[in-house]
């Protein structure tokens, strides 16, 4: 372990290795960036490491990727199926199954790289949320963190987006229903709905343009914003430098734990080949996408079961869930609310967990910098807030299987639908109230053993005859994690500069009010030491 | 004298009183045959033709559908409330319905429930001469019609897509209906149950004649069906052949979830 105060290393005079880097350092002068990044110090703790997963698949992704590319051929037009998968021989379809179909089947290695390809952008995705839950419930997103949180966010977005684009190639009867969708969702936008999806397709759906588009916006803008957002996301990771959790020595100012170079470097690097590792290992076991049992796209038929990959579940989810009839004709247009419902909700939830970061500095009224992180109980309405923001999450998810919900547990369709429209929208309100009691809860409990020790399981007769369970103090160490934490207070209501209470600070005083009204004070100094005089 | 009225059939008929269902019986008999003949009329001459049945085996399948079928079906296979007519439904729903354990359903349901046959191959085929006896309907395919040597997997996989697959499922692995219903997974069974069901129209199935698809076609997609359940998935393990939802789910239990026991290892502090 070391800090980020570390001593000049001395170099080494002769040998190859000071030769090589005399010789870079003459013409590039790069000791200056080693010896930042070199020795920029990383934390250890397992939830740190949930972004490195999302950049590892990534760059996964973009070597198997570069490997399909050699042989998808990304275009509509049609050929007559000739590979060595019997039950498709013969079958007409367009040049972008035909060639997938090749990949699969009669290219070395093919089939391997394209479940590859798509097992990674599976865990890109899950990895991206996963850790986007960590920065949000450890409340990493906080000065001066928030501009990366929006950055992060974007990428999340992007990487959607990649991710159903890929989808889309193949040509498969799944992706052409899946687009098939989209192109209801994109009409179902009044007025400019059909102009829009005739911009998008070249024409009436399906069109033979789709794929090559999607295909450009997949491997060239797609992936460049992609890498763009990530060097920006890295970059902030440095200049910020890297949040740690409570605990001995950690202060505001400084960062434990190892430095880059060599000790991180090497750990991450091994982990890139774990995380490598776990993949294709995914990939060589378990069938992911067979489009040969999709079959080629064909505007007719649509199969039992026919879902998108995970991330775009909670938006399939939202069209299941909408109650029959909500769509109606009015000044001569059709308004389908049962289109328009789902994509302003989508909206707006997105735009809320994207801003959430200046939302909730806006609230608090805190403007200090923030490179401690808050054990989520020790937050519990933000917390709560997160809970609730999940189940909506789920809800929406779930909706997206309710069909295989209902045939594996045995239950009817209309009520597993019921079930979840019920869990969409009183669940959250559920989670909320459940997390934040759960959370003071978990405080209150913090502040006994902080006050009063934890029970030791001893029991010992008093000599009056009494019997008490010994409570055994806690070392300094482990009480600094239970006690250090901020405890905020509701906003006070002052007039402004001109004497005046706007109904802007009313609002803000209401909300602060609303986060910060049930809350357990961390132990003070005194009641520690008073706490002292009792056991 | 009372208790003797209420004995079944022939008593009855001695009172000289008509049975008060016997109008509907009626109807239902007409319509049966005319469908039946309609049906029969339909079917080309490429499906089956139901084997010339002795009248033994008719006695022998009235007796069995007496004494197992005759409580919901009713004593002329009429239908009551309780189930359908079976005139004219030919021996291959007989077959089916039986030969699957549908039938005698163990309870009202959203659905018959597949469950161990309940009756051997010889009375199941008694049974099924004689509704077939009844009025003529489809019969049971002949081997020819279900030989997946002669079926071509390629044209049956765009059959099966277009016509089955919505229900199914591309891969055969069912799907869900409404109120409670289901499409089951198509694995495991027979060739002569699977055609049989396009014909009949099971449950909720909706008939498939043979102008809709031709027996060849048919046949088509039975050996596409018995292809993808004999050759496993090239992929790997085919997580249940269910589509993106299996596939999400394994992600984040098993590829995500020893992604994090993994990291939880490498920053583990070393003792």
């Amino acid at each position: 372990m070391s800090t980020t105060t570390a001593a000049p290393r001395a170099a080494k005079k002769g040998g190859f290795t000071a030769a090589a880097a005399n010789y870079l350092e003459d013409r590039t002068s790069m000791s200056a960036a080693v010896r930042e990044f070199g020795r920029k110090i990383f934390p250890d703790h397992w939830s740190f490491l949930l972004g490195e997963v999302a950049l590892y698949s990534f760059i996964v992704i973009l070597l198997s990727g570069t490997f399909l590319t050699f042989f998808f051929q990304a275009s509509q037009a049609s050929v007559i199926y000739d590979g060595s998968f019997v039950p498709l021989k013969g079958v007409e379809m367009s040049s972008a199954m035909s060639s997938t179909l090749n990949i699969s089947f009669d290219i070395r290695g093919g089939l391997l790289m394209r479940q590859v390809h798509h097992w990674a952008a599976l865990l890109f995705v899950a990895s991206i949320g996963l850790h986007m839950l960590r920065i949000y419930f450890t409340g990493a997103f906080r000065k001066p963190r928030e501009l990366n949180w929006v950055i992060g966010f974007v990428l999340f977005i992007l990487a959607m987006a990649e991710g159903f684009t890929g989808y889309s190639l193949p040509d498969d009867l799944l992706s052409g229903n899946g687009l098939r969708i989209i192109d209801g969702l994109i009409k179902g936008i009044p007025l400019v709905g059909t102009w829009i999806s005739f911009l998008l397709f070249g024409g009436e759906f399906p069109g033979t343009a789709i794929v090559g588009r999607l295909y450009t916006l997949h491997i060239l803008l797609l992936p460049a914003l992609v890498l763009a957002m990530i060097a920006l996301h890295l970059l902030f990771v440095v200049v910020h430098k890297h949040t740690q959790y409570a605990g001995p020595g950690r202060t505001q100012e400084n960062v434990i734990g190892y430095p880059v170079l060599p000790v991180y470097a090497a750990k991450a690097g091994g982990f890139f080949f774990i995380v490598f590792g776990v993949v294709v290992l995914m990939a060589s076991f378990f069938t992911i996408n067979p489009i040969w049992n999709y079959g080629p796209y064909d505007p007719s038929p649509v199969s039992a079961g026919t879902q998108p990959d995970w991330y775009i579940g909670f938006a399939d989810g939202a069209l299941r869930l909408i109650p029959p009839g909500w769509e109606f004709v009015w000044l001569n247009h059709t308004w389908s609310f049962n289109i328009l419902t789902p994509l302003i909700v989508i909206g707006v939830f997105i735009v809320l967990v994207m801003f959430y970061p200046f939302i909730e500095s806006w609230i608090t009224g805190d403007r200090r910098e923030h490179h401690i992180l808050d054990r989520p109980r020790n937050a519990p309405t933000r917390t709560a807030i997160g809970a609730a923001g999940v189940t909506f999450y789920a809800g929406l998810w779930a909706a997206a299987s309710s069909d295989l919900i209902a045939t594996h547990f045995m239950l009817t369709i209309e009520g597993v639908i019921h079930a979840i429209q019920a869990i969409v929208v009183l669940g959250p309100f559920v989670a909320f109230f459940i997390a934040k009691r759960v959370c003071l809860a978990l405080q209150k409990k913090d502040r006994s053993i902080a006050l009063h020790g934890y029970e030791s399981g001893r029991i010992v007769r008093l000599p009056g005859g009494e019997y008490i369970e010994v409570h055994e103090r806690l070392d300094e160490y482990e009480r600094w994690r239970l006690v250090s934490f901020e405890s905020y207070q509701p906003l006070m209501l002052r007039p402004n500069s001109r004497g005046k209470i706007t109904v802007g600070q009313r609002v803000r005083a209401g909300i602060s009010r609303w986060f910060f009204e049930d809350r357990i004070a961390p132990v003070t100094m005194r009641e520690l030491e008073e706490g002292h005089g009792h056991h | 004298m009372r208790a003797k009225t209420h004995t079944p059939g022939r008593t009855v008929r001695k009172t000289g009183r008509r049975h008060p269902l016997a109008t509907i019986a009626l109807i239902a008999i007409g319509l049966g045959l005319t469908g039946g003949a309609y049906a029969a009329f339909n079917t080309s001459t490429a499906s089956a033709e139901p084997a010339a049945a002795s009248q033994q085996s008719v006695d022998q399948g009235k007796k069995i559908f007496m004494s197992n079928c005759a409580t919901c079906h009713g004593l002329s296979a009429s239908g009551t409330a309780n189930g359908p007519s079976l005139i004219g439904v030919g021996a291959a729903a007989v077959d089916f319905q039986v030969g699957t354990g549908r039938m005698p359903m163990a309870m009202n349901g959203p659905q018959a429930q597949q469950k161990p046959v309940q009756f051997t191959g010889s009375d199941i085929s008694a049974l099924a001469d004689y509704v077939a006896s009844l009025a003529p309907g489809p019969g049971i395919p002949n081997a020819s019609l279900l030989d997946t040597t002669q079926g071509n997997a390629a044209n049956g996989g765009e059959l099966f897509r277009t016509n089955c697959a919505m229900c199914h499922n591309v891969a055969g692995a069912g799907g869900a209906l409404t109120e409670g219903k289901f499409a089951p997974a198509l694995s495991g069974v027979s060739a002569q149950h699977i055609y049989e069901a396009m014909v009949t129209g099971p449950q909720n199935m909706p008939v498939f004649n043979d102008s809709n698809i031709s027996p060849s076609g048919k046949r088509d997609i039975i050996t596409y069906l018995k292809y993808i359940e004999k050759n496993p998935s090239p992929g790997g393990f085919a997580l249940g052949d269910l589509g993106p939802v299996a596939e999400g789910l394994f992600l984040w239990i098993f590829g995500l979830g020893s992604i994090v026991a993994l990291t939880v290892w490498i920053t583990a502090k070393s003792n």
